[in-house]
């Protein structure tokens, strides 16, 4: 049943007779293409055209559009065009293929790419006072929803809280006390490396404490809880979006921010300042480490040292930021979450935003710490 | 059974399947003839999905035979899976558009995987299919999400249509469409079937789509196949649960729709 097609023409006062045989089915598709562009060719000569169907053994779509297009051909020409000999059971077939591309295709003009470049330029800012706009947004309706949840405390939903602290703070414990104990790690082996030269090894111990305890740690678990957390929450929100669930919610009567927003924004500000205290405690332990194994001071005199280093205020600064850029990671993740539209693509698009966006914000914010504890002498 | 005489184009045999400790399908056994188009009934829940889903090889059997157009899938390696996969066509439930590309991109997605043909016989096959199916030109710019449930299942169709194949599995293919939409989507799976000689297994709780097309019905109660035959026969079974399927009150309604 799996013949090689042809389309074999004779000419005879000013008739073109084509006579299909074989299969015509999409298993012989790229010979077809090039019998009937072939075919198409010879159309132009003659006064009238047939295709002789008798010998077609098999006959799917492909081959029936293309029978179809060569006979189009024919009539465009203005000539008589027409299906000879056709076996009864591939007539609806025909029929049906008949129909089809009626219409001319509409293309679109292709625009000059310089205004195109123009038109990008003028969407991305317009996206970016939008992008604002929304951040902005959802912080107003977070603050609303938390006032509300202030006055009416048993509309708080203790239990999602608790359930998304688990995630978010417990869970993570592992990876960031690893992370952040190798970093503490490479910090005082830098130290101890560059210092040893001039011999300031004692200061290393003034550079771990100061830098894990003010900037480092916090700045680290921040980052990685944005990749980590933030990122769940984006995908998790989205995906709900496009299912549909949270139009279910709202049509329930229930607030979305209320039901799914707050207790995550809520578990994320409590385990960022738990994870960055947990954090800062391994990268000492990390820094501790190093110097008695690579810089050959004991324990005892690096938490001597520390002691003298550090006061309670390089804690105090390194802590005071962590629950602020948990609200960043929390307010962009789920506004971006929010935001997503129909595909799968726009989820994935929506939930790298909302990474590199709330590591930017983060960043941006501990500038701006910067700033305000320089001034206020912290 | 003469199944050895008659090409059949699956041919299922004491397939087991089940997650966990629940067993689903019990020592199952299903012929389908090249051809006609196989109606499947059951309950919800009753492992019809759970059917079409092992046999096109997306959940695992634990025991039994499948055979489509004379392969054996057990013996399907991932490296002629793409031979099956071009001899076969799926409409999914919900429809399982690729959503980051266009209805047009989506029923050209399996001809450009497969085949090596011109962008502009590309454009003309696909526009042929969407318009088979009851969609115009312009839908077939529009991306999934901006589809309505009947325009999905149409676009999906025209997808699992794409490269021809033989077999075409339909899950639930009427379900969601308003009348008059279940209908023409009735007439036009016979009107392939009839034209291309395809062989359709369909999935349905459509009673009128089992009168209207099926050749032939498969019922599935407690994990097997308890009737199977054409719709008569099966509205004359004697299995309680075929009784209460087709003689309850919308299934009478319809075989004796003037009382």
């Amino acid at each position: 049943m799996n013949l090689e097609p042809a389309l074999n023409s004779t000419i005879s006062a000013e008739r073109l007779e084509f006579a299909a045989v074989g299969s015509w089915t999409i298993a012989h598709s790229e010979a077809l293409e090039r019998l009937v562009d072939a075919g198409a060719l010879q159309v132009a000569n003659t006064r009238s055209m047939a295709i002789d169907m008798a010998g077609v053994q098999e006959l799917d779509t492909l081959g029936a559009w293309l029978l179809e297009r060569l006979i189009r051909r024919g009539r465009e020409r203005g000539q008589d065009a027409d299906f000879t000999r056709l076996p009864e059971h591939y007539r609806s077939l025909l029929d049906e293929v008949r129909a089809v591309n009626r219409q001319p295709r509409i293309l679109r003009a292709r625009r000059n790419r310089f205004i195109s470049a123009l038109d990008n330029l003028g969407r991305t800012t317009v996206g970016f006072k939008r992008d604002i706009l929304a951040f902005v947004e959802m912080f107003g309706d977070l603050s609303v929803t938390l006032a509300r949840i202030l006055v009416h405390p048993l509309r708080f939903r203790f239990i999602s809280a608790v359930h998304h602290l688990n995630r978010v703070g417990w869970q993570a414990m592992p990876i960031v006390l690893l992370i952040t104990f190798l970093i503490g790690c490479i910090i005082a082996q830098q130290g101890f490396f560059h210092f040893r030269k001039f011999g300031a090894d004692a200061y290393v111990v003034d550079m771990v404490g100061i830098l894990v305890l003010r900037e480092l740690g916090v700045l680290i678990v921040a980052i990685m809880v944005a990749g980590r957390s933030g990122s769940a929450y984006t995908a998790e929100l989205g995906s709900m979006k496009m299912r549909e669930e949270i139009d279910a919610l709202r049509t329930m009567g229930f607030d979305p921010v209320e039901v799914l927003i707050v207790p995550r924004v809520l578990a994320l500000v409590v385990a960022l300042p738990i994870l960055t205290f947990f954090g800062s405690l391994a990268a000492l332990y990390g820094g501790g480490l190093v110097a008695w194994l690579y810089g050959g001071m004991s324990p005892e005199i690096y938490i001597a040292r520390l002691r003298e280093a550090i006061s309670v205020t390089h804690f105090q600064v390194g802590m005071i930021k962590a629950p602020f850029m948990a609200l960043v990671i929390g307010v962009v993740a789920c506004s971006e979450g929010l935001r997503v539209k129909g595909s799968a693509e726009s989820l994935g698009l929506r939930t790298t935003t909302s990474v590199v966006k709330s590591i930017f914000l983060v960043i941006v914010l501990d500038g701006v710490f910067a700033i305000f504890f320089a001034s206020i002498g912290m | 059974m003469d199944s050895s005489s008659e090409p059949m184009a699956i041919r299922v045999r004491d397939l087991v399947v089940g997650f966990g400790d629940q067993v689903v399908l019990d020592h199952l056994s299903l012929d389908v003839r090249r051809g006609e188009i196989m109606g499947l009934v059951g309950a919800s829940g009753g492992g019809k999905s759970v059917l079409l889903r092992t046999i096109i090889g997306l959940l695992p059997k634990r025991a039994g035979s499948i055979e489509v157009l004379g392969i054996g899938l057990d013996r399907t390696s991932p490296h002629n899976a793409p031979t099956i996969g071009r001899r076969w066509g799926v409409l999914f439930q919900q429809g399982a558009l690729f959503s980051s590309l266009t209805a047009r991109q989506n029923v050209q997605f399996p001809m450009r995987e497969n085949l090596h043909l011109s962008d502009k016989l590309l454009d003309e096959l696909a526009t042929a299919k969407l318009e088979m199916v009851g969609l115009t030109d312009e839908d077939g710019d529009k991306f999934p999400a901006e589809l309505s449930g009947g325009m999905t299942k149409r676009v999906g169709l025209a997808r699992a249509l794409a490269l021809d194949p033989e077999i075409v599995f339909l899950d639930e293919p009427t379900s969601g469409l308003d009348p008059i939409a279940a209908g023409a989507f009735d007439t036009l799976i016979k009107t392939l079937q009839r034209t291309l000689g395809l062989t359709v297994f369909m999935v349905t709780h459509d009673l009128q789509s089992l009168h209207m097309v099926c050749d032939r019905t498969a019922a599935l109660a407690d994990g097997k196949i308890v009737a199977v035959g054409p719709i008569g026969a099966l509205l004359a079974s004697d299995h309680p649960w075929v009784k209460s399927y087709f003689q309850g009150e919308r299934g009478r309604a319809l075989t004796h729709p003037l009382n």
